[in-house]
């Protein structure tokens, strides 16, 4: 049977799936928002209808996420969201500016939309660099100094820059003509500023914990751990010269960019988890000293069991559904 | 330390007050799409799909405003209250982590195929996909109510050095004050989403609407609501029997009794003054109190004064109780006042639909005033008997929380406004769209003529 030391483990596999769960989906959602154009009206249109069936879904891991920890490591919840206290509530008020902006958009009278827009753009990116200078604050074992605050702010700016590049790549599968070459150009911009981000925050990370440090160095894992960041630098190049390549006489490919970024946000995410594992808050408690009471783990692991594989297969009903190039949405 | 006990506090009343205006009407309008969406593929008439067509919409935005502002709770309970989660985080969790695996991936996920769907999949898995909407939407409410309840009244479970550790699931969900509480909610959700049908479609028809659509979105509200107010009342009646068993000090705080009285009156009016202990002014109907609580002219209900320093406050329970009485007992006369109209009639005349109108959002009212009454009701407690609400409370600077309070007013007050200001202008221009496009259904086209000749009011 399951030990109580290895329910600790898989519930925090179970947090970290849903983390970067919602990273991948939420992020070209809130990707996708962040470049709305404030000039063209018809593409705003598009892009967001080319994300409309699938936000809700994509935010619910959000609350799958913060959830679990919750569930299954309380007392971790209560420390990281007492110290996040206001990122977290400026990152709410970013996601419920742009939940609220889908709707209200496309029902309030023609002037206002515009206003609901802006809504919806902001909101993308309040919540985006929230999201990113909170881990910076988290990677920091949750200290509030002056040198974490400037590493926090850079991981901000790399989540958002990452959160990007990774909705430019779903516009470009999902959309065509114009706003396509449009999306295949952010592409390209925000695939370097995407890598300028992973490297910064890699490179201070490794600066500032000396244990991190002689970990991805001198660990016995040392020469296995090296093939993440090898991995990455090829992903940039073969998606660096892929890109400029894409749309020019035909649309093979198009859909490459994209598998790339969800390969290098599952790559940067097992970058950090293993630098942490095992602790929950980063050298300051481990999984084991805040995880719940077994039996109530046990409960909800029997439940999630049997529906995290209904969910997933439901979602992929949903997106097969949705398949191929966004229409105009209609309610209906 | 009071500071922030009290910032804390009213800014998770304002952010559940806020977020429960939304799933109240979401989780009975969903099952009104349900049966709107049934009805079309049973009758194939298009009037139907109209009404079918104006209310998902309203859904959407509703859904919408419901999910970003739930996900705000889910922090909060670690960063204001992190006790409740250290003490009853065994119980607790478990029930949240329930709702959301069975319940929110399934609504939201539904939701896409039931909004945008509709042309991508056949007719019969859309409707299949509203019904898990409204499933979903359900379940949520079964799961978060579950932990509620259990907050009022725990049982199956045991402490261990200050943490509540489970011992038996089944006592954990069915708690003494779930079924009734469950109910409660339910039915109150099903009057909140009728009389919003009813009142925004009477509004409809008041601006000249003379299609079909909102006369048969209309009928159907009107029958809903005159059906499940007495029921409401019944439910209302029991869960008040249940909660005189298990929480007597939250009663005697609904009563306005101080003292330990057999035959004790029901009070229709009255200022209750906690610093001496007494009420101000009393107009009251002599035994009433102990013949609707105990079945008995003289039976014995216990004041306040039994649990001094251990029951609500007084007035906030006191007023929202007659309140969440007062509208209901609207609720009843207008509902059955319309319904009669409609029986007799076929149509309503201009006064009943303007009282329609105004009784759009006496749901909210009835539901936010009946959960004050319930969650006052359980102070000084956060889980009775177990945890003080001052126990659970967060230690961060009171600062932060009044900055986040204001953020969240601020927003939320703006939202509001938007939100009901959207539902009457899309119900306005809902008045100028035609009834029946020219590419559908061309074997109803002979009906248009028809339709739009009769008068206004219900056909």
């Amino acid at each position: 049977m399951i030990t109580d030391a290895n329910l600790a483990v898989i519930f925090v596999g179970l947090l970290g799936f849903s983390v970067l769960a919602y990273a991948i989906l939420d992020g070209f959602d809130l990707g996708v928002g962040m470049l709305l154009p404030m000039n063209n009206a018809e593409q705003r249109d598009t892009m967001i209808a080319s994300i409309g069936p699938f936000w809700d879904a994509n935010e619910t891991w959000l609350v799958l996420a913060i959830g679990i920890l919750l569930i299954a490591f309380p007392k971790a919840h209560s420390l990281m969201l007492q110290a996040l206290y206001l990122p977290s509530t400026l990152m709410l008020i970013g996601l419920i500016l742009r939940g609220v902006a889908f709707d209200f958009r496309a029902k309030v009278a023609q002037g206002r939309k515009i206003h609901w827009d802006y809504a919806f753009k902001t909101g993308s990116y309040l919540a985006s660099f929230m999201q990113g200078y909170m881990l910076g604050i988290y990677v920091m074992g949750l200290e509030t100094h002056f040198y974490a605050q400037c590493f926090a702010i850079l991981s901000g700016i790399g989540v958002t820059c990452a959160y990007t590049f990774i909705g430019a790549c779903w516009l470009l599968m999902k959309t065509d003509e114009t706003l396509q070459q449009k999306a295949k150009a952010w592409a390209i911009f925000y695939l370097n500023a995407f890598a300028i981000g992973i490297i910064a925050v890699s490179i201070v990370n490794l600066a500032i914990h000396q244990r991190v440090l002689s970990f991805w160095t001198n660990s016995p894992y040392a020469a296995f751990l090296g093939i993440i960041p090898i991995v990455v630098f090829a992903l940039f190049v073969v998606c660096k010269l892929v890109l400029p390549r894409l749309l020019q006489s035909h649309v093979d490919g198009i859909w490459l960019p994209f598998v790339i970024a969800v390969a290098l946000f599952w790559l940067c995410f097992a970058g950090l988890a293993v630098s942490y594992y095992p602790f929950i808050i980063p050298d300051k408690l481990t999984i084991w000293e805040t995880a719940s009471a077994p039996e109530s783990l046990r409960f909800i692991l029997t439940g999630a069991l049997i529906v995290i594989p209904c969910i997933f297969a439901y979602t992929l009903f949903s997106y097969r559904i949705f398949w191929g190039k966004a229409s105009k949405l209609e309610y209906y | 330390m009071t500071d922030v006990l009290m910032l804390s506090r009213a800014q998770f009343g304002l952010n559940i007050s806020f977020h429960i205006l939304f799933p109240t009407i979401t989780i009975a309008l969903g099952w009104f799409l349900f049966y709107f969406k049934l009805r079309s593929n049973i009758s194939k008439h298009p009037v139907w799909m109209r009404v079918y067509r104006f209310w998902v919409r309203i859904f959407a935005l509703t859904f919408a405003l419901g999910i970003v502002s739930g996900i705000t709770m889910s922090f909060q309970f670690g960063s204001n209250w992190p006790g409740f989660m250290e003490t009853v985080g065994n119980i607790a969790g478990p029930l949240l982590g329930y709702e959301v695996l069975t319940a929110f991936f399934l609504e939201a996920t539904f939701l896409g195929i039931m909004l945008f769907g509709i042309h991508r999949v056949p007719n019969w898995l859309h409707t299949l996909a509203t019904l898990v909407v409204a499933i979903g939407t359900t379940l949520s409410a079964f799961w978060i109510l579950a932990l509620n309840s259990w907050m009022h009244t725990p049982q199956g479970f045991e402490m261990i050095d200050g943490v509540a550790h489970a011992t038996d699931w089944s006592e954990i969900i069915f708690n003494p004050s779930f079924p009734y509480r469950l109910a409660h909610v339910l039915l109150a959700s099903g009057l909140t989403a009728s009389f919003l049908i009813a009142g925004i479609s009477a509004y409809r028809i008041k601006h000249a609407d003379h299609k079909r659509a909102p006369s048969v979105a209309l009928k159907t509200s009107l029958y809903v609501a005159a059906v499940l107010i007495p029921l409401q009342i019944l439910a209302g009646d029991m869960h008040g029997l249940n909660t005189f068993e298990h929480q007597p000090q939250k009663i005697a705080a609904m009563e306005g009794l101080w003292d330990t009285t057999e035959g004790a009156p029901f009070i229709l009016f009255s200022i209750p003054n906690e610093e001496q202990r007494h009420n101000d002014f009393e107009l009251a109907i002599p035994n009433a109190a102990s013949l609707i609580l105990t079945h008995h002219w003289d039976g014995e209900i216990k004041g306040l004064n039994e649990f001094e320093g251990k029951h609500p406050p007084v007035a906030a329970v006191f007023f929202s109780f007659r309140i969440m009485l007062g509208v209901g007992f609207l609720m009843l006369a207008s509902a059955w006042l319309a319904s009669s109209y409609l029986l007799r009639k076929k149509h309503l005349p201009p006064k009943i639909l303007t009282l329609c109108t105004w009784m759009t959002f006496s749901g909210w009212v009835a539901t936010l005033a009946g959960w004050y009454v319930t969650e006052v009701g359980r102070q000084p407690y956060l889980v009775s008997g177990i945890l003080t609400t001052e126990q659970a409370v967060t230690q961060i600077p009171a600062g932060n929380v009044a900055l986040s309070l204001t953020l969240y007013a601020l927003l939320y007050t703006g939202l509001l406004i938007a939100y009901i200001k959207t539902l009457f202008l899309m119900a306005r221009r809902a008045v100028e769209i035609e009834e029946y496009q020219a590419n559908e259904h061309p074997r109803y086209a002979v009906n248009i003529g028809f339709n739009q000749n009769t008068s206004g009011g219900a056909a």
